[in-house]
């Protein structure tokens, strides 16, 4: 007995000095693959400052320092209005997109009715299908419809996808079942039995897929390359990708706008970071 | 308590009245009302699916036999496009880029992402700001992280560049040679996607419950053996989905990185096949040949996703052994 103590505690003294080096070495690592991710992304945010004759110097913090490129940016090109269209698309996208996959991810979680699990089936199957794939026949069914080069064009499309409503349903079939069957009984109808008390109980998952959805409708670049014409329609993404066309050499205006296309979603997500991380956990989990 | 009592008599209460309403005319049962509750819930949803998801993947199946020319005129050419498809010599080289492109991506984004979740699943002081950096550059847009590399890779003023002459070395062409952009744009993807798998992974490796780790080195069982034994087994799950979601979004995606950071070239050399068809299509028009491509393209990443599907069992643990 006495010997197998006394091994257990040279065992857990050469365990804790293996790993106080070997936390040394992880922590390096740590360090170094953080630097990695991160400085490619400063190495654009402060080169944005920088004049057209030091964009190039190869230094990380710029020696003079000039506002001048965010002002060319924003009076010669008119980003204020591609930012106006990305963050007015974005918001009617993701407003748009909770109330209906709540809605339809209450109804396949909560209510009875034939045919249910076979319809989630089908929802859930439309997942597969992703989005470049469709992009053709979407472009001549969006042509039909007349929604071509107009907002209605660049939002409707982009509202419905499985995924949102997958996780919702998953969300809801994890809430307790007393309070809303109280309310069925005080004479609530399912709309009320909604609005009222499903909505407000989900506001986590929702804020958690608001800021998902923003930052994907924000980002994208596809959909509306391919949907739009119009110069007063052009998004963020677009504006920076003829852009960086228009004034191959011309670094510092290009880095400035791409500065200004990245901030909003940067700053979303050192605010939000925690909304963000659980909603991707989640979406590997289920 | 007390409320679930006056839950019960209300609710004895409220059925004979509720019985009474129903039984009496026109008003729909409460069963019947649930559905039609049920009905318009999903109405916008689903109709929305229907026409800007489910109506377009056969739509562009139905396509593909379809010779598209100018606006809105079709003309049946049955195998046409496909025939033509299998002659295509800058299909095929497309083809052929993607499935380089897909057997480099996928297992190294696999790897590196299940290290940095290993990384930094460890308690280390500092743990919460690694994470948010490594996580960081998922949150900026393809075309941002384009232009940010074409910065840095740029051959004579970049910093990549100008960091390898420092050093001592001599400078690469790096979006030059067609071979060395298509590593450029498997390492961009590999920095841009790193961070997003390595917080599912995170979550799977979270999901593992701590005592078997500890049972594990109560047996003497060193870090590897641990990890032989217990990590991979259990995290077959997150691996799987982690294998089925780089593989599909590496054959589909990418398409806004190609644009800015290459365009397809050199000579072709970044010309994945859904750049090459998005080409066809809104290049050139031929949105009925391009659909064939398409089509073509899905079939491929159906028979790999059953493949992956098989060779991880679904992600399940039985595997009957």
């Amino acid at each position: 007995m006495a010997s197998d103590t006394l091994a257990t505690r040279a065992g857990a003294a050469a365990g804790r000095r293996r790993t106080l080096s070997s936390r040394a070495w992880l922590t390096i690592l740590a360090v170094v693959v953080s630097v990695i991710s991160v400085l490619p992304v400063l190495w654009m945010v402060t080169s944005s400052f920088k004049t057209r004759a030091t964009v190039t110097d190869g230094n990380l913090i710029p020696r003079e320092f000039t506002f001048d490129n965010f002002v060319y940016v924003f009076t010669e090109v008119p980003f204020g209005r591609y930012l106006w269209n990305s963050f007015l698309i974005s918001a009617v996208i993701t407003v748009a997109a909770l109330f209906f996959h709540s809605m339809a991810a209450y109804a396949l979680a909560r209510l009875r009715f034939p045919g249910r699990e076979k319809l989630f089936g089908a929802i859930f199957a439309t997942l597969l299908v992703t989005a470049p794939v469709v992009l053709i026949p979407l472009f001549l069914v969006a042509r039909e419809l007349n929604l071509l080069d107009s907002y209605a064009g660049l939002i409707i499309p982009a509202i419905f996808n499985a995924f949102g409503i997958f996780l919702l349903r998953q969300f809801y079939l994890g809430l307790p079942k007393e309070l809303e069957e109280a309310a069925v009984i005080d004479g609530c109808g399912h709309w009320r039995v909604y609005w009222n008390i499903v909505l407000p109980m989900s506001r986590p998952i929702l804020s958690a897929l608001a800021i998902f959805f923003f930052l994907a409708n924000w980002n994208a670049f596809v959909w509306p390359l391919v949907a739009t014409n119009d110069q007063d329609l052009t998004v963020v993404q677009l504006g920076i990708a003829s852009f960086q066309t228009q004034y191959t050499s011309n670094w510092n205006y290009i880095l400035a706008a791409a500065t200004v296309a990245a901030l909003p979603m940067l700053i979303l997500f050192f605010v939000f970071q925690r909304q963000i991380v659980e909603s991707v956990k989640t979406s590997g989990l289920k | 308590m007390s409320s679930v009592a006056a839950q019960e008599q209300r609710r004895a209460t409220a059925a004979p009245a509720r019985a009474s309403a129903a039984s009496k005319g026109p008003r729909l049962s409460r069963k019947h009302r649930e559905w039609l509750a049920a009905g318009l819930f999903l109405a916008p949803d689903v109709l929305g699916l229907l026409v800007f998801v489910a109506i377009p993947m056969v739509l562009s199946i139905v396509l593909s036999f379809f010779q598209v020319s100018g606006f809105g005129s079709y003309e049946w050419i049955g195998l046409g496009n496909y025939r033509r498809m299998m002659d295509d010599p800058l299909f095929w080289d497309s083809m052929k880029i993607t499935g380089l492109y897909v057997v480099v991506l996928v297992p190294v984004l696999f790897c590196v992402s299940l290290a940095l979740g290993l990384l930094v699943k460890q308690k280390l002081p500092g743990m919460g700001i690694y994470r948010t950096a490594l996580f960081l550059p998922y949150v900026i847009s393809l075309v941002v992280v384009g232009v940010l590399w074409k910065f840095l890779l740029d051959e004579q003023t970049g910093a990549v560049n100008r960091a390898m002459r420092a050093a001592g070395f001599d400078g690469e062409s790096w979006l030059g040679s067609p071979s060395l952009a298509l590593g450029c744009v498997i390492a961009v993807m590999v920095w841009v996607m790193m961070g997003y798998y390595m917080i599912i992974f995170l979550a799977g490796l979270q999901e593992i419950p701590k005592e078997f780790y500890e049972a594990a080195k109560l047996d003497g069982a060193g870090p590897w053996t641990a990890f032989r034994t217990i990590t991979w087994p259990l995290l077959r799950p997150t691996s799987f989905f982690v294998l089925l979601m780089s593989t599909v979004a590496a054959i589909t995606g990418g398409l806004d990185l190609i644009f800015v950071l290459t365009n397809g070239g050199p000579a072709n050399g970044t010309s994945l096949a859904i750049f090459y068809i998005y080409q066809q299509a809104f290049g050139f028009g031929e949105y009925g040949y391009a659909s064939a491509m398409g089509s073509f393209l899905v079939l491929i990443m159906v028979l790999i996703s059953a493949v992956i599907f098989k060779f991880t069992r679904g992600g399940r643990f039985d595997d009957g052994e």
